[in-house]
């Protein structure tokens, strides 16, 4: 008898079937996939004009095992909450209410209504698929798009020049009790912050990593290994806040060059060695910074900070779990 | 139960005694003291329904819709620049097929700034699948509200209750509120089904090819033609309950009439009185009140208009290069019929400039005159 591995986190259920409509390779699909595990049957999904309005399939069809209502793309919050208020009026209580957007849906066009939901701190969760781009569209910049991609609004000669939009500590400004930052590359630490929110009462908002192979112009089996670049380059930092207090999942004790991860890719291509080394220096700026407010959000919120000994683990440390200490 | 209430603080009542489950809301002027008394309402718990206090006129709309998704009763106010705000979810309230209600307080566009009303930011909505119905007293408001809900929630297309900024919105005026017991016999909790719910996993809205798309399209013209069947036994169920009957296209002293004078809004009150003035000197004049301007009353207008001798449409709207957006709908339902009377179009009160008995008096006349142009900008200094 084969031996069972000690530990299997992931839900078995499956609530997305095949036949979708999503290109080869899709972080979008995946992230979608992992969430529903940890939400389980009793929750209603809404989504705006995105990437997953197409993957969800044509009507009559859907993928989904749970309802997606389908909304106007700046949208997706304030349907969440009209959706949460109404499901409780009608006498069903204890639905989770998820609105499933992505980058541009959440930084950009929808960033009003979502600033709106959190600041009532309605009871919704929040989840921005991010690929950093309108990939749906045809890959147009997005204010989620890093700084040094190509897109097609930002052709390689004119790359984009200002830094990604930090949603997350803009959703952090709101004071909600929940935000974190997930990578479809690392399934458990994914599951593992979509079950925590959606038993939190409140606005929740994590945005998940997710590659587009096609917008990103790379192979769909880099899928997976790009994402996990990202994290362990330190480009996509793991990080829960939970009232304020930042704590970082994941600390590579040997970090990848930023280099391994934009080769993978044709949207960076373009970059000289010295625009490399200059995004190196940004990321390693960011990183402290989080190393910062996480070390003073613990001091300030009398909480000890996990050492670095529970959190480390080897370069690439290709399918470990999340430090979560 | 008879009590002097401001227009605004009808709206407020109504949706009370519609028992609307879920209000969403943001502040314009003139809009804000129906929201204000809805909050006080929700908040001493007189009325059992959850408030969500958003960002933006966009989001009240969107979060009715999701509530409305969910199978509640869902309502709110808004005016002018909030409705045009609203403009892309009002289409997809309709198209979605969900019963929203929404009052509009009648408010002129800017710029300039005006706070004053008219009809443009409403009638700017005509092609978004909602019904309308103009209301001329607080009285009508109020009625109009209970109505539509009924209505909207057997169609499944949502309805919009237009009242005038100030003329209607902050005059006080005796209002009969029927007794909770009257008014829950008329309006039952709704019935939803479709909804969105986790036991019945479905998609809503998605990606629809043109194999479909059109016939979609037919199915809700038809659900808006289908409503004027269903407004009118409403209207009877509620007259027959309150005893105030309502018509989609109601005629004050219009069988004898030479002149018949087509208003809506507060200047179809104003405009029996000009009636009474005009008989009592002897002419044959009548009115013409469009209360439903969708679905529009066209065989109504039809057979009220048939063998006059002129029509007068009075526009506190205008569809610039075009004409009143009344009177091209008037001229529409008589086009090639017998004995349709020659229709003349009159724009008068926008952004709020009063209209008089004088003025409405004034119109009659220069409609009688035989050289009376087809269209006219009543009242405007050269």
């Amino acid at each position: 008898m084969a031996e069972v591995p000690k530990k299997l986190t992931i839900p078995a259920e499956e609530y997305i079937c095949s036949g979708h409509l999503a290109c080869q390779g899709c972080g979008a699909a995946l992230a979608m996939r992992y969430a529903l595990k940890a939400l389980g049957p009793n929750t209603v999904y809404t989504v705006p004009a995105c990437c997953w309005s197409v993957i969800d399939g044509p009507f009559p069809y859907t993928t989904l095992g749970v309802p997606l209502f389908h909304i106007a793309f700046e949208a997706a919050a304030a349907s969440a909450c009209g959706l949460s208020a109404g499901l409780e009026m009608v006498g069903k209580k204890g639905v989770n209410v998820v609105a499933w957007a992505g980058d541009g849906g959440t930084a950009d066009i929808g960033i009003q209504a979502l600033s709106g939901a959190a600041e009532r701190n309605d009871n919704i969760l929040y989840i921005c698929y991010d690929n950093e781009a309108y990939m749906n569209t045809g890959v147009q910049r997005s204010s989620s798009t890093p700084w040094g991609a190509w897109t097609t609004t930002t052709p390689a000669r004119h790359f984009k020049k200002r830094p990604k939009k930090n949603l997350v500590d803009i959703m952090v400004a709101h004071q909600i009790p929940y935000v974190a930052t997930a990578a479809m590359a690392f399934p458990e630490d994914l599951i593992r912050k979509v079950s925590k929110a959606k038993d939190i009462e409140g606005t929740k908002y994590i945005q998940i990593f997710a590659s587009c192979p096609p917008g990103w112009r790379m192979a769909p089996e880099y899928a997976v290994k790009a994402v996990r670049l990202a994290v362990n380059t330190r480009i996509w930092p793991q990080l829960e806040v939970e009232h304020g207090v930042y704590t970082i999942n994941r600390k590579p004790r040997k970090y990848t060059p930023v280099a391994e991860y934009l080769k993978l890719q044709g949207r960076f291509a373009h970059l000289t060695e010295e625009q490399i080394e200059q995004m190196q220096e940004m990321v390693e700026r960011e990183w402290d910074r989080l190393l910062f407010l996480e070390k003073s959000t613990h001091e300030m919120a009398g909480l000890p900070l996990a050492g670095e000994k529970a959190a480390a683990s080897k370069e690439g440390g290709a399918g470990a779990a999340a430090g979560q200490g | 139960m008879r009590e002097v209430v401001t227009g605004n603080h009808t709206v407020s009542h109504a949706a009370r005694v519609a028992r609307a489950q879920v209000v969403s809301a943001y502040p314009i002027t003139p809009q804000t003291q129906v929201v204000e008394k809805i909050s006080e309402f929700v908040a001493d718990g007189i009325m059992d329904a959850k408030f969500i206090k958003v960002e933006s006129e966009h989001s009240a709309m969107v979060a009715c819709i999701g509530a409305s998704a969910a199978g509640a009763r869902a309502f709110t106010a808004t005016s002018a620049q909030g409705l045009a705000l609203m403009h892309e979810v009002l289409h997809w309230a309709a198209n979605a097929r969900l019963p929203v209600v929404l009052a509009n307080i009648n408010r002129a566009m800017g710029p300039p700034w005006t706070i004053w009303t008219d009809q443009i930011d409403s009638l700017s909505q005509r092609d978004t699948g909602w019904m309308q119905f103009y209301a001329d007293s607080n009285q009508d408001i109020f009625d109009s509200i209970l109505i539509s809900f009924k209505v909207a929630e057997q169609v499944l297309l949502p309805a919009m209750v237009v009242l005038e900024a100030f003329f209607l919105s902050h005059t006080a005026e005796p209002v009969d509120f029927p007794e909770q017991e009257e008014a829950d016999r008329f309006l039952p909790p709704r019935v939803a089904t479709h909804t969105v719910d986790p036991e019945h996993p479905a998609a809503f809205g998605g990606l629809t090819g043109p194999d479909h798309y059109y016939e979609l399209k037919y199915m809700e013209h038809n659900a808006m033609l289908e409503a004027e069947g269903v407004i009118k036994r409403a209207a009877r169920e509620y007259g027959d309950i309150t005893g105030r009957y309502y018509k989609m296209a109601d005629p004050y002293a219009c069988e004898d009439a030479d002149t018949v004078l087509v208003v809506s809004g507060g200047i179809a009150s104003t405009a029996k009185d000009a009636v009474d003035e005009a008989r009592a000197a002897g002419k044959k004049l009548g009115s013409l009140k469009i209360w439903a301007f969708r679905p529009f009353p066209r065989e109504a207008v039809r057979e009220l208009l048939a063998g006059k001798k002129r029509v007068a449409v009075v526009d506190r709207n205008i569809s610039f290069g075009q004409e009143g957006i009344f009177c091209t709908e008037v001229k529409a339902s008589l086009y090639g019929r017998d004995g349709a009377p020659p229709v003349l179009g009159f724009i008068a009160g926008l952004g709020g400039r009063d209209v008089k008995v004088r003025d409405l008096l004034a119109i009659a006349e220069a409609a009688e005159k035989a050289d009376c142009p087809e269209f006219n900008w009543y009242g405007a200094k050269p």
